[in-house]
């Protein structure tokens, strides 16, 4: 036997439940899972991996690059966490901790003339007014909804199709 | 009677001129509707199933 180098793979999985901290972190309320939204993003926004926070108020001012519109509230839409992530080994040297909304995220009855490409996940519970930290941005082909719907379905929370996922290989 | 919910309100769907269309690639499946009236746009909801993940690696370093 010998031992073998690896990235724990519950590591993964308690980054995405908040246990471990290596800088400074947040004072949390309890152990519950944050609340998460998601807010449609214009086709013509720049945004990507350096994008770190939600700039916007949720609820009263959207974020430069945000869609507005009728029936669009700045900030988007609560995003439904029912389902834990999870962590699972696949070898001894590699794993997957991923996590995936329990529902699909739905704008009803929106008026979203500009075009939009994208959706940003963003934690509204360990926010502030201007500063909800980014979680990822999702990007599909461009829309625009005329008085009607836009539902984005959720991939099927596995560990090679969920939405977010850490990973070792 | 079916009922579509348009820029005008609610309107008899057998009034409209209804469109449909299909994306299907490695990133999406989206399908969207639309409903006209008299040359206008007045409808148009879409559906899109993301089917790519968002994937963060990870690793631990050697000393070696």
């Amino acid at each position: 036997m010998a031992n073998t180098q690896a990235m724990v793979t519950s590591f993964m999985g308690k980054l995405m439940t908040g246990t471990h901290n290596f800088g400074t972190g947040v004072v949390r309320a309890g152990t519950g899972a944050d609340t998460f939204y998601a807010a449609l993003l214009l086709a013509s926004g720049t945004f990507n991996a350096a994008s770190t926070n939600y700039t916007g108020t949720v609820g009263s001012s959207a974020m430069s690059g945000e869609v507005s519109g009728t029936g669009y509230t700045a900030g988007g839409v609560a995003v439904t966490d029912a389902t834990a992530p999870v962590a699972t080994n696949s070898s001894s040297t590699a794993g997957v901790a991923y996590w995936t909304p329990s529902a699909s995220i739905t704008y009803t009855s929106v008026t979203l003339t500009t075009a939009f490409d994208a959706v940003m996940i963003y934690n509204y519970t360990q926010g502030t007014a201007g500063a909800y930290p980014a979680v990822s941005i999702h990007t599909f082909g461009s829309q625009t909804i005329t008085a009607g719907t836009f539902t984005l379905t959720m991939p099927s929370n596995t560990t090679s199709t969920a939405l977010i996922r850490l990973a070792t290989t | 009677m079916a009922l579509v919910t348009t820029t005008k309100g609610e309107m008899d769907e057998s009034l409209l001129e209804k469109k449909e269309g299909v994306v299907d690639n490695d990133s999406e499946y989206t399908t969207w509707v639309e409903y006209w009236l008299d040359g206008e746009l007045v409808h148009r909801s879409a559906h899109v199933q993301l089917k790519q993940a968002v994937t963060f690696s990870a690793e631990a370093a050697s000393f070696e």
